[in-house]
């Protein structure tokens, strides 16, 4: 017998022994295929303007640090600046997304790509954030890699606050929706709340374990339709 | 790793010796359980999603054949491997043959509970392989040669002193004289060291918190970033997860997720929490060409509809852990079982067998604080009690604690005749504690009067007062 | 009170029947005054929970099979210790769960089984206690009261009814004191140095005396903290709701 079959074999077996009581097949199928929310925390449900000084009031705290910028046109400047803040080189690596791309950054050394570990900054477009705990969802794809995300020490995050939503639920239901086919789910999916951090050694908080040291997210408050 | 929970005893005695371990356990006693208090304390919501995680989890198991089987289908159709473990053999063998298949050589791993319970690396250390841990603590412990002493800060046993005579041993290519004296340069030093096993490795294997029937997705949950360097940028992503870490879909997921990090460290959400579906996708610049899910049993299919079934609701959050008297006594080693305290004393037995390990249930004071702060609420002292059953009807129990119960309730039934006996022995100890109000030594009775004196009784027993006062017997 | 004297069997406990025989007594008068008739059947000892928690179910359910046939007949009954009250009222209906008959007679007698405290306030609703005690007290919540029978506010109502009496609670009130049935002769070592915590953190309170509800988790604190050379005094709750404290030495004390 396979392990499969053994294994699939023994958990029937118990659970006929178990004599619980069981959905049928199909109410199994519409539970798992017309998923339904469960309880979602009222804190994020407000109106887009709490939903973003929740964002940031969350983010803050988890050390991240947040600009609100009027446009996208903004973020290259805003880059540059903070850049010039932490007494870094005006040298990025940026996501091949369409959005970052048409921007003007002329004024810094950028670059296109995923990351192989030796950037010290990297820029990406954020798919949507979460205001109830100030999380940032990334997803992989031609115009995001992973990479950037994890490598670069200087993690700087775009988000556009018409992306911005209440819960996680409702960045799922965009994921459904978007696609139109039944894989919607991208290879990587990563909610990112603050920067890297451990307390392994002597339960003493230190940011930047193997990730990113410092998270710092530009959300741009128009849309970027226009400037 | 080997089970040593049978020296639970000498194990114990050593740890409430060990000078290092207790200041390290005082930390953990008031950090973890306040900041888990704060966080619930800020969401209203807390008390019913803990509700609802346990329903989810119910639910699931109750049907865990059929979403089995739905999560095999989507990570086939997401081109990923699924790949059936009954036991630790059958799991390091199918792990090791897909690293041979693609002439692996060097691995990272992330943190994982099942990759401990197979003792992975040992396994592909013989076989010739470099495992590395990149987790900040279990790297620490592998280099130290040691099990993790707690599920989620596998190193909290260890002063920063044991973690930089650690480096030094290890490092040798660094200069001798460098400076390791605070945690912020043995981080450092990590992390320049581990970032170059990253990239060098050729598969990646992370544990998963869950796995999502509908989407065919694993779910790592970590807060160094380990977990994501671990399986991005090896060629090959195994995930190695047990059945029981099933969930139907991403807001049942979502649901977890809120209790999980509160409960466990207090944050409202862990740094990172990465969905893994599939291998990487067509357009994709990075990611791993190959996603394979190795999916334990060991004895879980076992527990399904039995004594101790709810503890497969468990997600290891570690909660339980961090808020138990004993283990904040003892810390993690002790329990001689990579799953230490509460929950470690249901599961161990169940994994490892009952004879192996007999005294872990028995280990509890049966506060019930482990089940007060559970996230999906699983009744942990009646499963410790059901082993302790287990143990009375067919297992090894001490000979002089089974007469010792059985002369107790050979009296406790025959009221007369104990009341009769009760007179005249309170009578006696009444007077001869009079003098101190306690006894200081007391024949029988050492291993209460080692460490504390045994009060007096007052002299006459309640019923014989009653008695002789007239009161109402009927 | 209204209505009809209430008919309470009081279950006495084994360690009080054999310790503190005054915890009863306070029991009594303070369940008297409140409009009770209590009546103490001889017929009882033990019950059970020793060996429940030793895993010896037979042995259990001989001892809890004595309790409710001697029990049922009353309209409460009432035992001073959580853990014994929730013996009955909790696990009694789970250690009788494939026998219907007496299972049914559990689920009965676990309706009308409460703890002294949680009886006094939730049934009797008593809000005064006619004593006084001038003295920093700390209370020690006892785990199975706390946690499987919610008792927490309720002594502390009737404490703060004590004229006189200055409460002030330690930071890990709720912590398990090490004691645990058998638990404490099994692994006394570990059990030791749970119950040293409970004495720090009773001492940083800096009260005169500590409070609780359950005489093993006393005897437990009051001879670690006697070993110790603390002076602190350790009694019962109900001792002092019913003015009693010059009847006996604190537990563990000369008189």
């Amino acid at each position: 017998m396979s392990s499969r079959d053994y294994i699939l074999g023994r958990v029937r077996w118990s659970l006929g022994r178990g004599a619980f009581e069981r959905d049928s097949c199909q109410q199994l199928e519409a539970r798992l295929n017309t998923p339904q929310s469960n309880l979602i925390p009222k804190r994020g449900q407000g109106d887009a303007k709490a939903q973003l000084s929740l964002f940031v009031k969350m983010a803050t705290e988890v050390n991240a640090t947040v600009s609100r910028l009027k446009a996208l046109e903004n973020v290259p400047k805003a880059v540059a600046k903070y850049l010039k803040e932490q007494e870094l080189d005006a040298t990025v690596r940026l996501a091949d997304h369409p959005e970052l791309q048409k921007l003007d950054w002329s004024k810094l050394d950028a670059s296109t790509g995923f990351s192989t570990g030796d950037d010290l900054v990297g820029v990406v477009m954020a798919y949507a954030g979460a205001a109830e705990t100030g999380s940032l969802a990334l997803r992989s794809g031609a115009d995001s890699p992973t990479t950037l995300n994890f490598l670069p020490d200087y993690h700087i995050v775009v988000l556009k606050a018409a992306d911005l939503v209440g819960d996680y639920e409702a960045v799922y239901a965009r994921l459904r929706r978007e696609s139109n086919k039944t894989d919607f789910m991208p290879r990587t999916l990563s909610w990112v709340t603050g920067p890297s951090r451990t307390a392994d050694i002597e339960q003493t908080l230190l940011l930047g374990a193997h990730g990113p040291r410092k998270l710092h997210i530009l959300v741009i408050e128009d849309n970027g339709e226009a400037s | 790793m080997k089970l040593n929970a049978h020296n639970f005893k000498e194990n114990a005695a050593k740890a409430l010796k060990d000078e290092d371990l207790q200041a390290s356990l005082a930390k953990l006693g008031t950090g973890f359980p306040l900041k888990r208090l704060a966080a619930a304390a800020r969401l209203p919501e807390f008390e019913a999603l803990r509700d609802q995680a346990r329903d989810i989890k119910d639910h699931t198991l109750r049907h865990l054949d059929f979403y089995l089987e739905k999560f095999e289908c989507k990570v086939q159709e997401t081109g990923g491997h699924v790949h059936w473990a009954r036991d630790i053999e059958d799991g390091r063998k199918i792990v090791y043959d897909i690293c041979e298949s693609v002439g692996a050589k060097t691995v990272t791993k992330g943190k994982s509970m099942i990759g401990e319970e197979m003792a992975i690396n040992e396994y592909l250390e013989e076989k010739g392989l470099i495992p590395v841990e990149t987790d900040l603590g279990e790297y620490i412990i592998q280099l130290r040669n040691e099990p993790p002493s707690h599920i989620i800060a596998p190193a909290i046993h260890l002063r920063k002193s044991h973690v930089e005579e650690a480096f030094r041993k290890t490092h040798t290519e660094l200069p001798p004289e460098r400076n390791l004296d605070e945690p912020e340069d043995l981080l450092k030093e990590a992390r320049a060291m581990l970032r170059k096993k990253f990239i060098a490795a050729d598969v990646g294997i992370t544990g998963a918190n869950f796995m999502i029937a509908e989407t065919g997705s694993t779910v790592i949950v970590t807060n160094e970033g380990n977990g994501d360097l671990t399986q991005t940028l090896p060629r090959v992503h195994i995930v190695l997860c047990s059945i029981e870490k099933m969930v139907p879909n991403l807001e049942d997921c979502a649901t977890l997720l809120r209790v999980l990090a509160r409960s466990a460290t207090g944050q409202e959400q862990s740094v990172y929490t990465t969905f893994s579906t599939g291998p990487k996708q067509m357009d994709d610049p990075d990611g791993p060409d190959q996603f394979h899910v190795v999916i334990l049993d060991n004895g879980r299919s076992r527990m399904l509809g039995h004594d101790t079934h709810d503890m497969l609701r468990c997600i290891r959050c570690s909660a339980c852990i961090n808020h138990c008297p004993v283990y904040q006594s003892v810390g993690g080693h002790a329990y001689g079982s990579i799953y230490p305290g509460p929950m470690g004393s249901v599961l161990t037995p169940a994994i490892y067998g009952l004879e192996q390990s007999c005294d872990l249930p028995n280990a509890s004071t049966m506060c019930g604080k482990c089940e007060e702060v559970c996230p999906v609420r699983i009744p942990i002292p009646q499963m410790l009690r059901s082993w302790r059953e287990k143990q009375w009807e067919d297992g090894p129990v001490p000979i002089l604690q089974r007469l010792a119960m059985s002369v107790w309730a050979f009296w406790a039934v025959r009221p007369k005749a104990y009341h009769f006996g009760a007179k005249i022995k309170m009578r006696l100890l009444g007077l001869l504690g009079r003098k101190n109000g306690h006894f200081k030594s007391l024949l029988f009775s050492k291993a209460w009067t080692k460490s504390r004196d045994f009060p007096a009784p007052e002299g006459k027993t309640f019923q014989q007062l009653w008695s002789e006062k007239g009161g109402r017997r009927s | 009170m209204s209505g009809e004297e209430k008919n309470v069997g009081l279950f006495v406990t084994c360690l009080v029947d054999l310790f503190r025989p005054t915890v009863a007594f306070a029991a009594v008068k303070l369940m008297s005054e409140a409009g009770c008739s209590i009546c103490v059947p001889e017929r009882q000892t033990c019950c059970g929970q020793p060996a429940f928690n030793s895993g010896d179910r037979h042995d259990a359910r001989k001892m809890a099979e004595m309790v409710i046939e001697e029990f049922e007949k009353f309209d409460y009954v009432v035992a001073p210790s959580g853990s014994c009250a929730a013996m009955i009222k909790k696990h009694y209906p789970e250690l009788f769960s494939d026998q219907a008959d007496w299972h049914k007679r559990a689920l009965d007698l676990s309706r009308k089984t409460y703890e002294l405290m949680s009886f006094l306030t939730d049934v009797l609703d008593v809000k005064e206690v006619e004593t006084t005690l001038n003295r920093k007290v700390t209370y020690h919540d006892s785990c199975s009261g706390l946690r499987e029978l919610g008792i927490k506010d309720q002594p502390r109502t009737l404490m703060n009814a004590v004229e006189g009496l200055d409460l002030v609670e330690g930071e890990n009130a709720e912590r398990c004191c090490g004691f645990g049935g058998t638990f404490c002769l099994k692994y006394s070592d570990i059990s030791t140095r749970i119950a040293d915590d409970k004495c720090d953190d009773i001492l940083k309170t800096e009260a005169d005396m500590v409070l609780g509800g359950d005489l093993g988790c006393l005897m437990n604190i009051a001879g670690r903290l006697t070993r110790r050379g603390e002076t602190v005094e350790v009694r019962h709750v109900a001792e002092v709701l019913a003015g009693m404290c010059d009847d006996v030495a604190p537990i563990s004390r000369k008189g």
